[in-house]
């Protein structure tokens, strides 16, 4: 209802810029003050983080499996895109069905951190801050990552849209970037309000890093102007990503959150645009990436599955085991990884949820490790401590 | 404004000075904010005359019977309503000589939140609040749950409105049809017990969820109807007997025998007075109102007093209140983007606030009202404000703001009247050294005094 409030002459000068700085503004903002860094490393890392309790089984769809008409009924998912005669993929994820088919997605079912409740904001907690507990820590396992990749300069990190996700908060500055309506303030007008901030660390903090964002916008290049659109769209976020990511000094490590995901009824219906728009972002991001996708890794989660059979609206409640896909040239894609349990009453956990055979956290470790280039120790001990699971093996290549 | 107490008074409880408010407050700072506290919380006068939720629910989902919910006018008229009333709340926030009454209604409107996320329910969530929380926020607690609870908005947002038990008559028919394991839907349940009362470490299981979600299978609204049900539609609380899962119910230990609509207030009841929801409001309450990372002994405190009175939200308020940790550090939180615009506009003393002077911006932060995104509500901590992006949002939006107060007013001057015992040097310094009115007055507005309360 009140994102219809804005009648269409607000909408129409609409344009995208970076953290406060129109693109004509940026070049006097920020013009020879930014000498970016080389960064440690050429590898990208996005990650996809769908809030809400992405459905693996609507998305990654095991039609082969006897149990599986039986548990979902009326949701049961028709005419999936095949993928190996057991599983399918959801019809709007035609695009990543794509991507698998080129050997550039890897599907891990049965998935999700080692978190056992159902509760959204301790899983999504837990995701984010990486400790194996929730609210076990106060940062995210991602800018502890960027600490431990370049001593935490904050061009590493890009959080896309309005917030900066618990995944990317902590010692290490993250730059933000979203679209927005209001006018830029003047660079005379901001260095002075840099000095009213200086003894507030949390108002400087954030005031430095959305200045350094704008200087890092502009080395794009591109006038990023009309846009239409009234809020943060995923597809345009990913392009935007893309961009940001390309550049030379550009930061390496980004996270887009997707809502909607929380599918107590009408599943169906409601999840069909969503898996369309993932699929389309994901699209979207390589192709703004370019070249640059070969060394790309995108991780797709979720903070958990939901039940393995349909509750009485069409829909399906919190579960456990859940899908991730990781997307990317530097993934060993088109294949299927980790264990699959099955559908079968005894192989559900505590009878009603996918048994979660899959740890993230091996997930997230492969990828620091083998696509990031993190020592195991530091993994281990910083990034993701508090939690045993092996790297999981043949996933980046 | 006269010393540190007013401006605690008027912004970690108010919702920012509005002019001359300082004068009445600065005397004595509690008992302004005690004197608010009234068991019996009215209507302000220009929230009276809107629609009840019967009304505007029996209408969306007549609309929708006849498949004109998709006809342009008609959704028109639902949003503009909404807007208007949208616009009245937070115009009487703006005005009110009891801001503390209004920032407890957010509170609580955020504690119990249902959001435009789900689009149906959109056009009646301000009747929620008005209907199920404004009258509650200083009686007892166990009302409000159980109002908010019932109410449809709510029923409808977390799904219970349809959820049957599978021993039911709709539950076996549907599970007979369409094969599925289960017609009950837990949503509802599991947030009353992790969110609304215990808290999600408040000792409940997932036994507890399904069993809590058996109780109030059956708790639905008057629009809900079964393709061969022809009584008229309402849009008021209806019990379901046919929906509901017959049957004792377990909760926390504790037996409830089946008392049809009455086993699931029995239960909300138990938890409204349970130790672990103490615990929770507490928590929530401590850290509203003393610190992002609420101390500990202030929660024990606080949910003493919860325990003592039966949840007695008047004597929690008035408790508050009286927490000197409260009045000891004037600037640990930092306004939502919500409260930032309300106390801008408190400043300027206007009530003609137009539409898109309140939307725009609002739209900008990502925070109109009830559009959270999930039922957790709004966060309550400074990260969640002061993200880069965020900020910078804000900044861009006081600027603006500030540059269209009359030139005529003296940077210095509003700064000692809206937080001249909290002013610190740099800010004070940099203000003198401004090299105009308007740039000054910016920075007095977009300076982290004016940010935090």
């Amino acid at each position: 209802m009140p994102d219809r409030l804005m009648p269409d002459r607000l909408m129409q000068d609409r344009r995208l810029f970076l953290q406060g700085a129109g693109a004509g503004l940026l070049s006097s903002v920020m013009g020879g003050k930014i000498a970016f860094a080389q960064a440690p490393t050429e590898k990208r890392l996005v990650v996809l983080f769908l809030r809400g309790g992405m459905d693996g089984l609507h998305a990654v769809v095991p039609y082969a499996d006897k149990n599986y008409h039986n548990l979902r009924g009326t949701i049961a998912v028709k005419d999936s895109l095949n993928i190996n005669g057991y599983f399918g993929m959801h019809q709007s994820l035609r695009g990543l069905h794509g991507l698998y088919r080129q050997g550039e997605l890897a599907i891990v079912p049965a998935a999700a951190t080692q978190y056992r409740l159902r509760s959204h904001f301790d899983a999504q907690n837990m995701l984010e801050n990486g400790s194996g507990t929730p609210f076990g820590a106060s940062d995210g396992w991602l800018n502890r990552a960027i600490v431990g990749l370049n001593g935490g300069d904050r061009r590493m990190g890009l959080a896309l849209g309005k917030q900066v996700p618990l995944i990317l908060q902590g010692a290490s500055g993250i730059q933000t970037w979203s679209q927005s309506g209001l006018d830029p303030v003047s660079d005379d007008f901001l260095s002075r309000l840099s000095l009213v901030y200086a003894g507030d660390e949390t108002f400087a903090k954030a005031l430095a890093d959305a200045r350094e964002t704008a200087g890092a916008s502009d080395m794009m290049g591109k006038s990023m102007s009309v846009n239409t659109r009234r809020k943060d769209d995923l597809i345009e976020l990913a392009e935007a990503a893309g961009m940001l990511m390309s550049q030379p000094g550009g930061p390496r490590i980004a996270v887009m959150e997707s809502v909607g995901w929380d599918t107590h009824y009408d599943q169906e219906r409601r999840i069909k645009p969503k898996f369309q728009e993932v699929s389309d972002a994901v699209l979207a991001l390589k192709k703004s990436l370019g070249a640059h996708w070969n060394q790309t890794a995108v991780l797709i989660v979720s903070e958990f599955g939901r039940t393995a059979a349909e509750n009485g609206n069409r829909g399906t409640d919190h579960g456990t085991g859940g899908v991730a896909m990781i997307a990317g040239g530097a993934v060993k894609g088109g294949q299927i990884l980790g264990k699959w349990p099955g559908l079968s009453r005894y192989s559900l956990f505590q009878k009603r949820d996918v048994r979660a055979e899959n740890d993230y956290e091996g997930i997230f470790k492969s990828v620091l490790i083998s696509h990031l280039g993190l020592t195991d120790s530091f993994v281990a001990d910083t990034v993701l401590p508090g939690n045993k699971s092996k790297p999981m093996e043949g996933l980046i290549g | 404004m006269k010393n540190i107490e007013t401006f605690i008074a008027l912004n970690r409880f108010g919702l920012g000075p509005a002019p001359r408010e300082a004068r009445k407050v600065e005397d004595d700072p509690k008992a302004w904010i005690k004197a608010q506290i009234t068991p019996r919380a009215t209507i302000p006068r220009s929230l009276i005359g809107f629609r009840n939720s019967d009304d505007i629910i029996r209408d969306i989902h007549k609309a929708r019977k006849r498949g004109a919910i998709k006809s342009p006018d008609e959704k028109q008229d639902l949003r503009a309503a909404f807007a208007k009333e949208l616009l009245a709340r937070s115009k009487n926030m703006i005005v009110t000589s009891t801001p503390f009454t209004e920032r407890m209604v957010m509170f609580w409107s955020n504690h119990f939140t249902v959001s435009t996320t789900k689009k149906l329910i959109g056009p009646v969530l301000p009747a929620f609040e008005r209907e199920a929380i404004r009258p509650h926020i200083f009686g007892k607690f166990s009302n409000m749950l159980e109002d908010s609870t019932r109410h449809p908005a709510m029923l409808a947002y977390l799904d219970n409105h349809k959820s049957a038990g599978p021993r039911t008559p709709v539950g076996i028919e549907q599970i007979i049809r369409s094969g599925v394991r289960t017609t009950l839907n837990e949503n509802l349940a599991r947030e009353i017990l992790e969110l609304h009362t215990l808290g999600v470490n408040g000792g409940y299981d997932q036994d507890d969820v399904i069993e809590l979600a058996k109780a109030i299978s059956g708790w639905s609204h008057g629009s809900v109807r079964l393709p061969h049900d022809d009584r008229p539609i309402h849009g008021r609380f209806e019990f379901k007997k046919h929906m509901h899962e017959p049957g004792s119910k377990f909760v926390m230990g504790k037996r409830y025998k089946d008392k049809g609509a009455q086993t699931g207030l029995n239960i909300l009841d138990d938890l409204a007075q349970h130790p672990s929801t103490a615990r929770h409001i507490a928590t929530k309450l401590v850290r509203h109102f003393v610190s992002d990372d609420p101390p500990e002994h202030l929660i024990e405190k606080i949910a003493n007093v919860f325990m003592d009175t039966d949840g007695d939200l008047a004597k929690v308020s008035e408790a508050i209140v009286d927490l000197d940790e409260v009045w000891m550090n004037p600037l640990p939180k930092v306004k939502s983007h919500y409260e930032l615009v309300i106390s801008a506009y408190r400043v300027s003393g206007k009530s003609d606030v137009g539409v898109m002077n309140l939307v725009e911006p609002l739209r900008e932060f990502g925070q109109l009202p009830f559009s959270a995104n999930s039922p957790a509500g709004w966060p309550d901590k400074a990260s969640h404000w002061v993200s880069p992006e965020g900020l910078m949002r804000r900044i861009e939006w006081l600027d603006k703001f500030a540059k269209k107060l009359p030139a005529t007013l003296n940077p210095a001057y509003v700064q000692e009247e809206l937080m001249g015992p909290v002013v610190s040097d740099d800010t004070r310094l940099w203000v003198s050294r401004a090299p105009s009115v308007s740039s000054g007055l910016s920075l007095v507005f977009a300076s982290p005094e004016f940010q935090r309360r």
